[in-house]
């Protein structure tokens, strides 16, 4: 006679649990021959909405173009994560739930950290456009794909760019203040700056860093504070709206160091910014990936962009544009929607002729395209162009800037 | 360092003015009615999109938006209160919270749907310029806000002191049964009090547009910092509101300069935990009687 096996409380709360967490888990609806479902996470409203429109104009000016030219059918579904990071882990299970096989976005450090644990969860392919806090490709994850520079080395180049311009115009900054959002991405570009800053034995002293609140409208303070430190440049780390503070009251303290340097953010490059400051948003300089302005294709893509989108392909919109061109690669080369074959066909990238200023896309085996390069803008005339390195300039450095008194 | 003491001190009072009015708005609201206006930060959303348009149509300058903006917000809060709020005066405060948390979504949504999420700027020659006076260096919109509201203040103060209306908003404050046996009609008074607190808020909202440019999120941090203030102050004083203004705007500004620019909305609600603790009426409220 056999001894019937009596599950324990301990094995009917495993298996419970087991089960429980296998019902609440979103898990996305296959269909074979539809389009591919791709969520696109993005901040649609709130405080960052314009970094995201901007994204869902390169996006669908991807779209269009990879149609164009007979690539393979995806439909797009966007999630808006509100400017709450906390929003991407819960947009990002709604668009699985909706059969959404491969995820992209965000824009943004902490919604990008949200919705990797979403796709981790779900074993969904997470193709990170946007966000270069550090952390993100350290923390294990293994659905997510970054076509984008994390901040060391997007701070690592900007240093080399910044070593490069005194060389170049001979004009050598001492000193230094740096003006920084508190937040992921704030933290993450100040913590590479003192990082590298020492490592690439940059002669240029850093006398103080004054960060400020994500959701500051007024800068009066932090401005007067960053000019009474006296130093030869200002490094902001921004984005849009505050850059655009922070240039105002510059103009309304009359501070004009040697040079405005933004060691990797965005803001300065962006249309609002130089549509908001006119003359005063001349001069600023970002580090930034970029397009390459020498490649062709590049130049042409840009240039149309900015005609049927009536936007500036800025790096939201170029990397949006360049997340879809990967996207329909490894689709492609996946022949199927199911997430593991597109899993596996992102992990085999290889993309020599892109748009981006750097080498070929590739991701290593934590996610990371190592490859992408960081260009210097400076605003001339009402527009950004790069200055440095010498392969993708398109114009001459202005360095030390006209004083905002005497344009 | 001298200087940029000044500067940063100048700076907050002159922002703590225009708090004040906003927070002025939410104090004579509650003072006569007992009603929290969790609208009011979305009052003050709706008087900066009154001051946009106005400025895209008109061109006017910054501080001539004010008036316009807090007549039209008058009459909105005139109607909204004989219409509907009136029915919801004598309801449990739960009932008036949903009531107001609905308005503030329904405004939030509103502006969303009609203007979008993004930011409106009003860019004037004012927008760059800044008076100087000795070593202190004034900025042009700020000081012309902070006069308007000032003068803003001033007029409802001695309305509400002189004029045969004013008396009987504060009759109504006072006694609301003596109010009514002398033959004031509370409801119609109540009816110009919400039409005055939300005018306000119009009116601040329309000075702050060229300051802070224009965008329907903004709403929940007035709201806030309307309540820091009349919380401060004393619930129902006017006195407390435009002091309560005006010392938040500096403890923010100096909490920046000597603390950490991070910290300054934090450092405003320590001050409100502090002021709890050791007043709980606010520094000019007077007890429940």
């Amino acid at each position: 006679m056999t001894k019937r096996a009596i599950p324990s409380r301990r094995d009917l709360l495993a298996t419970g649990a087991g089960a429980l967490a296998t019902s609440i888990l979103p898990r996305p609806v296959f269909s074979q021959g539809a389009p591919v479902k791709v969520g696109v996470i993005l901040y649609l409203s709130g405080v960052q909405a314009f970094m995201g429109q901007q994204t869902r104009k390169g996006n669908d000016f991807g779209a269009k173009v990879v149609k164009e030219a007979g690539g393979p059918a995806m439909e797009f579904i966007y999630g808006d994560a509100e400017s709450k990071p906390e929003n991407g882990r819960i947009v990002a299970e709604r668009l699985i739930r909706e059969g959404c096989t491969l995820l992209i976005g965000t824009n943004d450090s902490g919604s990008t950290i949200s919705v990797a644990q979403a796709a981790e969860a779900a074993k969904i392919p997470f193709l990170i456009n946007i966000a270069s806090a550090p952390q993100i490709t350290e923390q294990g994850f293994t659905q997510i794909f970054r076509n984008f520079t994390p901040a060391g080395t997007l701070v690592g180049n900007a240093v080399a760019r910044i070593k490069e311009l005194g060389a170049t115009t001979g004009v050598e900054p001492k000193t230094a203040v740096i003006l920084h959002v508190n937040d992921t991405f704030g933290q993450g570009i100040m913590k590479g700056v003192d990082v590298l800053w020492d490592k690439q034995q940059v002669p240029i002293k850093i006398l103080d860093r004054i960060g400020y609140d994500v959701r500051a409208r007024d800068l009066s303070v932090e401005v007067a504070k960053a000019k009474a430190v006296g130093a030869d440049l200002l490094m902001p780390i921004t984005r849009v709206s505050d850059a655009i503070l922070i240039i105002r009251e510059m103009v309304k303290q009359n501070w004009s160091p040697m040079g405005i340097i933004s060691p990797g953010s965005p803001g300065p490059y962006e249309k609002a910014f130089t549509d908001a400051l006119g003359k005063y948003g001349d001069g600023y300089m970002s580090c930034v990936p970029w397009y390459n302005p020498t490649n062709k294709r590049a130049r042409e893509i840009a240039s149309r962009f900015e005609k049927e989108m009536d936007a500036r392909f800025d790096l939201n919109a170029v990397f949006a544009f360049e997340a879809v061109e990967i996207a329909a690669d490894a689709i492609k080369r996946a022949k199927s929607n199911e997430p593991a074959a597109i899993h596996a066909a992102l992990k085999t990238t290889d993309i020599t002729d892109h748009i981006s200023y750097g080498g070929p896309i590739r991701f290593d085996e934590k996610g990371q395209n190592n490859n992408i390069g960081v260009v210097m803008l400076q605003n001339q005339n009402g527009k950004p162009v790069v200055v440095s390195p010498a392969d993708a300039s398109e114009a001459k450095a202005v360095f030390p800037f006209v004083p905002f008194d005497k344009r | 360092m001298t200087a940029l003491y000044l500067n940063v001190i100048s700076g907050g009072i002159l922002i703590g003015v225009v708090y004040a009015l906003i927070a002025l708005g939410l104090t004579i609201i509650f003072g006569v009615m007992r009603v929290v206006n969790f609208a009011h930060g979305e009052m003050v959303v709706i008087g900066m999109y009154i001051g946009y348009g106005l400025w895209s149509a008109f061109k006017l300058p910054p501080w001539m938006l004010a008036p316009v903006a807090a007549a039209l917000l008058f009459a909105l809060g005139y109607a909204l209160q004989l219409g509907i709020v009136n029915a919801f005066i004598d309801r449990p405060q739960h009932a008036q919270f949903v009531l107001f948390i609905s308005f503030a979504l329904m405004i939030t949504g509103l502006h969303l749907a009609l203007f979008g999420p993004d930011s409106w700027p009003i860019q004037t020659v004012e927008s760059m310029q800044s008076y100087t006076i000795g070593p202190v260096r004034l900025d042009v919109l700020r000081s012309q806000a902070a006069l308007m509201a000032l003068l803003l203040i001033i007029v409802l103060m001695l309305f509400l002191k002189f004029s045969t209306l004013g008396r009987s908003i504060r009759a109504a404050a006072d006694n609301l049964i003596g109010a009514q046996v002398i033959g004031i009609r509370v409801r119609k008074v109540y009816a110009v009090t919400a039409g005055i607190g939300m005018a306000c808020a119009g009116a601040a909202g329309a000075l702050i547009a060229p300051i802070f440019d224009t965008q329907p999120f903004l709403a929940t941090d007035f709201t806030l910092i309307a309540f820091i203030i009349v919380i401060v102050g004393g619930l129902g004083s006017l006195t407390g509101a435009l002091l309560g203004g005006v010392l938040i705007g500096l403890s923010e500004a100096l909490a920046a300069l000597m603390i950490s620019p991070a910290l300054k909305t934090t450092f405003s609600y320590a001050l409100l935990v502090l002021v709890l603790l050791l007043r709980p009426n606010g520094l000019f409220g007077e007890p429940e009687r």
